[in-house]
């Protein structure tokens, strides 16, 4: 299976202080990878340097084909983004950050009003498109925000803590929106905090002070370290870190 | 005498209801959970109970003290960590402290017992701007500054939302200390495994209170046998146990799918489980 991201030694200082250390991985198409270390560990900065935001100190990376160094505007292109923290604009109305994002992305108008439709079918949200997404709950909010992340079919899609805060029956909807995706072929980079969503990737990573120190499907990493939780082996693994930052 | 009473309280910002009718009580010392989703109503009865919003109707009792003619004197006798990192960024670590000492007319020393435990993983940074600590840090900090004054009771807004589960257990250690010390905690979070860290929790959803229990007694209400199912492929898990006529309920749960069945007495090869409070809380929003 063909490999969306490539990772090789990787690394990211700032003045004396490496955030990233020398860190190796690939990453398949469709594959759902787990992205997990504690905070300060080092997730967010790898991200900012896989889409293209931020430039390596050494090592490097392709993602969707194209290298973060010299064709950052290419992989912008061929992602979507989603976070907790910023995802849609509240005063704009659903269709209208539908739009906004799927231009940005370069998206046809035609295609645009097209794809609208059927993706509010699909999310059960006919009834929603002229609301503002301030008034919608956080749990549409998130799903909407996801969807629009992946409306232009980028190859990859990062999710940065997606499902925070969300209550736990569309935290798990939310998850089968994931798998869908990743069934039709696109690669699903997700963080989390919550460790019962780590059993739900193909793989999971645990990154610790700058360095990935496991990298095993969820079965594997269980038999690997002798038992049944990953909160166990988080645990076992993270709380040797140094550093705390964030 | 109760730490608090609440009785009745209702609260809409323009037409929508953020609270609807919430009544409860909490001992002295208990550590008292609210467990539910952002846009719960959480930070909302957090603010009425810190006196810095006014509910539209019901009564609120902190000891003997009414919650509106009181004001004064209740917050002195409480301390407050909301979610959002509310500490001067531009003050050093040491000097949060103390100002947030002097506003409530005491001094760090005065009541250095209290924090020890918590500070003294910040004391070596004292000299350090609040907004370059770490989260962690800067979460330590926001408890020690919460509890400067010694007070009777500690309101925390989501203390641990977005935190990595080393700290959140790391956290909640430092809060059983302080509850061995007496004082009475109401503390929100959107993790249901934080639930059971409680003596009792409210669980609250749309600005209701759907439940109020103690974690056992709530696990003990599930109405249902519960069973875990397991397999490698989970989207493929679930259709098949939806498939399945006599699956009721059936969702993800870690490397398991969690079932309840239509009829319990027809013969299964299933596990059962005993439920958790994420199971009870999904049973309730069904």
């Amino acid at each position: 299976m063909e490999n969306v991201i490539v990772v090789n030694n990787l690394t990211k200082k700032f003045g004396h202080f490496t955030a990233v250390d020398n860190i190796s991985f690939e990453v398949k198409k469709g594959e759902i990878f787990g992205f997990l270390g504690a905070n300060g560990a080092g997730k967010t900065t790898v991200i900012r340097m896989l889409c293209g935001l931020s430039r390596p100190s050494a090592g490097n990376a392709t993602v969707a084909g194209f290298d973060i160094r010299h064709q950052s505007e290419k992989i912008k292109a061929n992602i979507g983004y989603m976070s907790q923290k910023f995802s849609l604009y509240e005063d704009l109305k659903v269709w209208e950050n539908i739009k906004l994002f799927a231009g940005i992305y370069g998206m046809k108008k035609k295609d645009i009003a097209l794809k609208t439709d059927i993706l509010l079918e699909e999310l059960g949200f006919q009834d929603e498109k002229q609301t503002l997404v301030s008034a919608l709950p956080l749990g549409w909010k998130q799903k909407l925000a996801f969807s629009v992340a992946i409306f232009h079919n980028p190859k990859v899609v990062f999710l940065d803590e997606p499902t925070g805060g969300v209550d736990p029956v569309v935290r798990r909807q939310f998850w089968e929106l994931i798998y869908k995706t990743a069934e039709k072929g696109i690669t699903v980079f997700v963080t989390t905090h919550y460790m019962d969503e780590a059993e739900y990737c193909d793989r999971v990573s645990i990154m610790v002070d700058g360095r990935i120190e496991a990298l095993e499907t969820p079965k594997a990493l269980k038999e690997k370290f002798a038992s049944n939780s990953i909160d166990d082996i988080f645990y076992q693994l993270a709380r040797n870190a140094k550093r705390t930052d964030d | 005498m109760k730490a608090l009473t609440i009785n009745n309280i209702s609260k809409s910002y323009k037409k929508k209801a953020a609270l609807k009718n919430i009544s409860f009580e909490v001992d002295k010392g208990e550590i008292f959970g609210i467990i539910g989703p952002d846009g719960a109503g959480k930070t909302t009865l957090f603010r009425i109970l810190t006196t810095l919003l006014l509910p539209d109707s019901g009564e609120i009792k902190v000891g003997n003290l009414d919650i509106v003619k009181d004001y004064k004197k209740i917050r002195e006798i409480f301390g407050y960590m909301p979610g959002r990192f509310s500490l001067y960024h531009d003050l050093t670590v040491a000097e949060n402290l103390e100002f947030f000492a002097s506003v409530f007319s005491t001094t760090v020393e005065d009541n250095y017992d209290l924090i020890k435990d918590i500070y003294s993983h910040i004391e070596p940074f004292k000299k350090r701007k609040a907004g370059a600590l770490s989260g962690g840090m800067k979460q330590k900090l926001a408890l020690s500054c919460a509890l400067i004054h010694k007070p009777q009771i500690l309101y925390l807004d989501e203390p641990t939302t977005g935190v990595d589960p080393v700290s959140r257990k790391e956290f909640w250690q430092m809060l059983k200390n302080l509850h061995n010390q007496g004082i009475t905690i109401i503390v929100s979070t959107p993790y249901m495994d934080e639930a059971v860290l409680c003596d009792r929790i409210a669980l609250i959803n749309n600005g209701e209170f759907l439940d109020i229990d103690t974690p056992e007694n709530l696990i003990k209400k599930f109405p249902k046998k519960l069973y875990a199912v397991e397999g490698d492929n989970m989207p493929k898990l679930l259709k098949e146990l939806r498939d399945n006529e006599n699956v009721y309920s059936c969702y993800s749960f870690g490397d398991s799918c969690h079932i309840t069945l239509k009829d319990e007495t027809l013969p299964n090869n299933y596990k059962e489980i005993t439920p958790t409070i994420e199971d009870y809380f999904i049973l309730l929003l069904k």
